[in-house]
């Protein structure tokens, strides 16, 4: 293969891979967005608490990854229905602007509480060191394998739950129709702590994917949020599958511009394929409206 | 002791002048913008490259970078003027963080994380810090005087009505015949430029500015400004900013007081208190401690049997 098409290839397979960790998250947020209607900036500190609480199980307790990787999904889950419970929810009648403003408030304020208990110093799990798989001119990590495989279970249960299952059919009705569901006898309250639950449990453990590719510290969750975003919004906010379709764009575009752009500007790259489908197409590869 | 309050002083006149840029697009047209301190970051680095690189004068450096910040707003809110409102949520938060990390990593031209040192402050050189230190709070005072005044003129004017109109119904708005959109993308460049102008003044006044001065909780220390001062009220805003440079300094002195807490933890704490009150100000004064006072216009007496309004 030329040595251009051989890195072609290469940056594709890692943006695939990226994309399908970037998913995790962003299926969360859309989730959220789709059922309670506004964006919710405190997935990023969700993020990093499932990266720590992950972190807490693997290295202090020993755990392998694949519990640890659950326990983050729980443990960012819980904190999810409880910040709700306690900061979010309160401001939904304000309206989303307050609600929006809200949430930036409450990632800031949970970040901070991870600072205090951890310091800012850069962290990494116990992972044994590997060599890369190599097909012909391509290379694989297996640890990226084993995520890229975390992830895509992540999202076949969610998908197999929202397709199958009488909650999780609640769940879309909510999110079609809330004043139809309210009428068929749906609970919304319990729809909205199951969706918290849910998609910041996904922020978690994708925060901890993340960090599994790189460290940990009280920002990994905030460094990623213009990513996540990005695969939301271009595949569409609100739309759970036009958020796979974005995360994938959105990881082959970044690892793409590396051909001619330093990694550095990575997520600025996220900002621009926002700008260009909120010009374009507003309402995302999948979505269904935007105004 | 004079030269840290007098520095104070700035810095609350600094906070003062942004408050007042967000009161015009949060208070008044009801547009959120989570990342105004990328807003803050522009004018700061395009006066400060401006007078450094290409030997402007300070006043016009200021100028260019308060009109360049006003261009920028205008196009981020023209992307998303007709998109629903958490559209330009997500664009302005990005948009600060994309100025961070093209500020941090653009090294040619902004010395990336390094930051840029030197900057020209007016007869810095000439004065004595006690003296230069008064006449950049005459400066800001001045300014935030008349940005002040000018946002008086332009709340009590048809153009600020209109906005407060599309504040609280857009759709009547766009009913009275009013271009909701163009209104909009005007009073977001009008904020933008006041933060733009606070920018540059911040950075002739300290001589130096970094990517990691322009974080995000910058962003919550206006807002918490505003919301102490009342939002949509332009004199609260003024006093909401001298407000929260008292709490940030005095939280500055009391935390190092607390037993067995290191400095990183400290800083945390800080923050945390910080968020945690912008949230129950949020929660419990959406208006700020002092509401906008609205003009209240008489009931005229309505003839019988016409349609009687029931609030």
């Amino acid at each position: 293969m030329p040595p251009l098409l051989a890195e072609i290839a290469q940056l594709v397979v890692n943006g695939v891979m990226a994309g399908t960790i970037l998913a995790v998250p962003a299926i969360g947020l859309t989730a959220i967005y789709a059922v309670l209607r506004f964006p919710n900036f405190a997935l990023a500190s969700h993020a990093t608490i499932g990266a720590f609480a992950g972190y807490i199980a693997n290295v202090k307790l020993g755990l392998p990854i694949l519990p640890s990787v659950g326990l983050a999904f729980l443990a960012a889950g819980a904190v999810g229905v409880a910040t709700d419970e306690v900061v979010l929810k309160q401001f939904r009648p304000a309206g989303f602007i307050t609600t929006a403003i809200a949430s930036i408030a409450l990632t800031i304020a949970l970040e901070n509480i991870v600072r205090f208990a951890f310091g800012n110093e850069l962290r990494g799990y116990a992972l044994p060191i590997e060599r890369d798989w190599r097909f012909g001119s391509i290379r694989v990590g297996p640890q990226q394998v084993q995520n890229l495989a975390v992830a895509a279970a992540a999202m076949v249960m969610l998908f197999s739950f929202l397709a199958f299952t009488r909650t999780g059919k609640a769940m879309r009705a909510v999110a079609d129709n809330p004043m139809l569901a309210s009428i068929k006898g749906i609970n919304a309250d319990m729809i909205s702590r199951l969706v918290n639950f849910v998609g910041m449990g996904l922020a978690g453990l994708g925060g901890m994917l993340i960090g599994l590719d790189t460290t940990i510290d009280p920002l990994t969750g905030f460094r990623s949020i213009l990513s996540v975003f990005a695969a939301a919004v271009v595949g569409g906010l609100g739309s759970i599958p036009g958020a796979v379709v974005g995360a994938l764009t959105v990881g082959v575009g970044e690892e793409l511009c590396l051909l001619f752009l330093s990694p550095d500007y990575r997520s600025a790259v996220g900002f621009v394929a926002i700008l260009l489908v909120l010009t374009l197409r507003p309402r995302g590869i999948l979505g269904q409206r935007a105004y | 002791m004079e030269n840290y309050v007098i520095a104070m002083a700035v810095s609350a006149g600094i906070y003062a002048l942004m408050a007042l840029g967000v009161n015009v697009i949060w208070g008044m047209a009801g547009m959120v913008n989570l990342g105004l301190v990328g807003f803050f970051a522009v004018g700061a680095y395009v006066s400060a490259l401006l007078t450094l690189k290409l030997g402007l004068p300070i006043a016009a450096g200021m100028g260019a970078g308060a009109l360049a910040t006003s261009l920028v707003g205008a196009l981020v809110a023209l992307i998303t003027v007709r998109l629903r409102g958490d559209y330009l949520a997500i664009v302005t938060l990005g948009f600060a963080e994309t100025i961070r990390i093209v500020a941090s990593n653009t090294i040619w031209l902004t010395n990336g994380t390094d930051g840029i040192s030197g900057i020209a402050g007016p007869y810095r050189g000439t004065l004595s810090p006690e003296a230069f230190n008064l006449l950049y709070l005459a400066i800001v005072g001045t300014i935030v005087t008349v940005a002040y005044l000018l946002a008086e003129r332009l709340r009590a004017s048809p153009f600020g009505r209109v906005l407060r109109a599309i504040r609280d119904d857009e759709q009547v708005a766009a009913v009275a015949g009013k271009h909701v959109a163009l209104f909009k993308v005007k009073a977001f460049a009008i904020g933008a430029g006041a933060l733009g102008l606070a920018g540059a003044l911040y950075a002739h006044y300290t001589s130096y500015i970094a990517p990691d001065i322009f974080v995000p909780l910058l962003t919550l220390y206006i807002k918490l400004a505003l919301l102490a001062g009342g939002l949509g009220n332009n004199r609260g805003a003024i006093i909401g900013a001298f407000a929260i440079v008292f709490l940030l300094e005095s939280t500055r002195f009391a935390i190092p007081l607390v037993p067995g807490v290191s400095a990183v933890q400290g800083a945390a704490l800080r923050e945390l208190l910080i968020a945690a009150l912008l949230i129950v100000l949020l929660r419990y004064r959406p208006q700020g401690l002092v509401p906008e006072q609205l003009r209240q216009i008489p009931a005229r007496a309505v003839p019988p049997g016409r349609y009687q309004p029931t609030a």
